[in-house]
């Protein structure tokens, strides 16, 4: 299973990104109003997915870790984050190059960018929080608690950023994709990158499990020449 | 073992009296009681310790004087961004009056010696974050007279409907603040870790804050200051219950 | 054995506590007999403090079991803790209010309004005098006197005591050995941790020395 996993994730992978990379970048035909540029969407999209399944998996691993007390998925949730912080830094940073020829700005305060802006920063605080508590208990403790809290605000900072970007001239991210040559491609490319998450969070979540290996050794037996035990 | 245990029980000279206390009625205080028992030990703490909330009000006039010269002399820009300048002084301000409230409770680990006083964490949580916010909603009474000077903001609705965009904002800084400065008081590095789990999670709350406080201050010509101001409750309803759920694993060892 | 649970104020299985990579307590195992006073003894870092914090459950095992009472302590901590006064370095004191409000706040959190019994635990423990100053203003030794009023009042019926004769004048040392001698012969149960050992001895009717986590062998009695 193990050997399946380890082979079959990255090929997967990288066999459904070469694909989907043809299809959306030769095959699929430019958009109707802005050309070639578009074509931004089709990693665009898959991060945002990404980083939705991601954060989400952080937050089933947070809960079960605080009704189990199950270090395994302590080890996910950690590993999840990551992965998931990484995909929303590319949706930042693909919405940001999409915007530059499309609008002429670095940003715009597009409800979706905008919450994926704020999001960034909440789970970098949740991963900065790992890295300054030493305590294993403490840490996964803390950190579930904190993961529950920054994900219920999602839907909140949502509707909050719409209500607030509506009073404004709305700039909005790549949206309509007609042609089914397009949505082929957008569904390659989002497989692809869910499999480079399931492939790296699985490689994270390993070193994870060895460091609590060490960190979570089991005290050491009684030695015969102490007694007290019955 | 067992030997060990018979023999000191044999070997004890004094047949021991079965203590009364055993058997004795402990009663427990309910909820609200002892949330009102740590609210009346946090008032008295602030009000000991009221130099340092005299410092922390001097540093959010201070922080609205620093907005003036940052953004420039220019009146109109000033006025209309004075809701901004407000709560972001607000929000510095509150990092350093949440750290204090836990950093009390650090000192001699009195945290534990409230827990160890079979006292519910929630009523903890409750009696703390609602100091937490009463404090802010004090400084924020102060601010205002501060910004209509530096500003020349004017209120025209009048200071009543002002108070609820304040206390609703407060309230949710307050609400996941407490639970933070808990876990930051406890972590390496907790001057940066609190702002920093907390900003981002407010900003939805520092929106609505400003918005209703502007649409209070200029006036609500579409009748848009209900949504904001439900935008806020329910913000502080969702955060209120579920740090006070979560607050007890986090103070727990 | 022929002695019930109900005879055991402490029964400990297989504790263990880790810091980082280190175990404080490596499966301690024993039982103490209710209204026992023990003498617990070992060298720096034997895991004396942590096993009294375990036992005060100020501090949960990272493995292992405890009960207390005759009961496993579970999730039900509030049935225990009103029972229990643990006195370690910590002083859980607030700076700025006095010994008055203290001791007022821990009252009035347990549910007790008793003014009289309040006075008279200041009084026991000579800080009458002092009791309307805020504690920051205390010497060491004042504030440890203020913890054994706090536990006066509170009348446990299990007292964990982490170095109690450390920063006492000799007089705030004859007053904490009153004061456990008393709580003894009143049927409660002690622990006190000290390097004091002779001072111990004369006041304990159990001997349990610790060496790097775990017990040198089962409690000892001491000989009267």
């Amino acid at each position: 299973m193990r050997r399946v996993l380890d082979f079959g994730l990255p090929a997967m992978a990288f066999g459904l990104l070469i694909i989907g990379g043809v299809v959306g970048l030769a095959i699929a035909p430019p958009e109707r109003d802005m050309g070639d540029v578009y074509r931004i969407i089709y990693v665009h999209v898959p991060a945002a997915l990404g980083a939705l399944i991601a954060y989400t998996t952080t937050l089933v691993a947070s809960l079960v870790y605080l009704f189990k007390s199950s270090w395994a998925a302590d080890a996910i949730a950690e590993s999840s984050a990551e992965v998931g912080v990484v995909l929303n830094g590319m949706l930042l940073i693909t919405g940001s190059i999409w915007g530059r020829p499309t609008w002429g700005v670095w940003w715009t305060w597009d409800p979706r960018l905008t919450t994926a802006a704020i999001m960034f920063f909440a789970f970098v605080g949740y991963l900065a929080l790992r890295r300054f508590v030493d305590a294993p208990e403490k840490r996964a403790t803390w950190a579930s608690v904190v993961a529950i809290i920054v994900y219920v605000d999602i839907p909140i900072v949502w509707f909050s950023v719409r209500w607030w970007n509506s009073l404004h001239q709305l700039q909005s991210s790549p949206n309509t994709i007609p042609d089914p040559m397009m949505k082929l491609a957008l569904r390659l490319n989002a497989f692809a990158l869910l499999f480079f998450f399931l492939w790296f969070t699985r490689q994270r979540y390993r070193i994870a499990r060895t460091r609590q290996r060490v960190e979570l050794m089991e005290p050491p037996a009684l030695a015969p020449a102490m007694g007290g035990t019955p | 073992m067992n030997n060990a245990a018979e023999n000191t029980a044999a070997s004890m000279s004094v047949a021991r009296t079965p203590s009364t206390t055993t058997e004795r009625e402990r009663p427990r205080l309910g909820l609200l009681r002892a949330t009102f028992g740590i609210i009346a030990k946090d008032f008295l703490l602030e009000w000991r310790g009221r130099a340092r909330i005299n410092a922390t009000i001097f540093f959010a006039v201070l922080t609205l004087l620093l907005f003036s010269f940052a953004v420039g002399p220019h009146h109109a820009i000033l006025e209309q961004n004075a809701p901004g300048y407000l709560w972001l002084a607000i929000m510095l301000a509150s990092v350093m009056s949440l750290g204090e409230s836990q950093r009390v409770e650090a000192e001699n680990a009195a945290l534990e010696g409230l827990r160890l006083l079979a006292l519910d964490p929630r009523a903890i949580y409750l009696g703390k974050s609602i100091v937490n916010m009463l404090f802010l909603m004090a400084l924020a009474l102060v601010l205002v007279p501060v910004s209509i000077a530096l500003y020349g903001t004017t209120i025209r609705a009048g200071m009543g409907p002002l108070f609820s965009p304040l206390l609703l904002g407060t309230a949710a800084i307050s609400a996941p603040g407490t639970l933070y400065a808990a876990i930051a008081v406890q972590a390496r590095a907790r001057d940066v870790l609190l702002p920093l789990l907390l900003f981002p999670i407010l900003i939805p709350g520092l929106l609505a804050a400003v918005k209703a406080t502007s649409l209070v201050l200029t006036g609500d010509p579409m009748g848009e200051l209900v949504s904001w101001t439900m935008l806020l409750g329910a913000f502080n309803v969702v955060y209120w219950i579920l740090c006070g759920l979560l607050f007890g694993r986090v103070i727990e060892e | 054995m022929s002695s019930g649970n109900t005879q055991l104020a402490i029964r400990v299985r297989d504790v263990s506590k880790r810091y980082g990579r280190r175990w404080a307590l490596a499966r301690l195992s024993v039982d103490i007999p209710q209204g026992s006073a023990v003498l617990l003894t070992g060298e720096n870092g034997a895991g004396k403090t942590t096993l009294l914090r375990i036992l005060g459950t100020a501090m949960r095992p990272t493995y292992g079991t405890i009960d207390l009472f005759g009961a496993p302590v579970g999730d039900d901590l509030e049935r225990v803790r009103p029972r229990l006064s643990l006195m370690t370095h910590a002083s859980y004191l607030y700076e700025d209010l006095s010994a008055h409000e203290n001791l007022r706040m821990v009252q009035r959190l347990t549910a007790s309004a008793d003014r009289a019994a309040r006075e008279a635990a200041l009084e026991r423990v000579g800080l009458t005098p002092h009791a309307h100053r805020p504690v920051r203003t205390y010497s060491a030794g004042m504030k440890r006197r203020l913890c054994l009023a706090r536990m006066i009042l509170r009348q446990p019926d299990l007292i964990l005591l982490d170095e109690p004769f450390g920063q006492l004048d000799p007089r705030g040392v004859t007053l904490m050995e009153d004061v456990i001698r008393e709580q003894h012969r009143a049927g409660r149960t002690l622990i006190i941790a000290t390097h004091d050992v002779d001072r111990g001895l004369a006041l304990c009717d159990l001997h349990l020395e610790l060496s790097a986590g775990r017990q040198m062998r089962a409690p000892q009695p001491i000989a009267a």
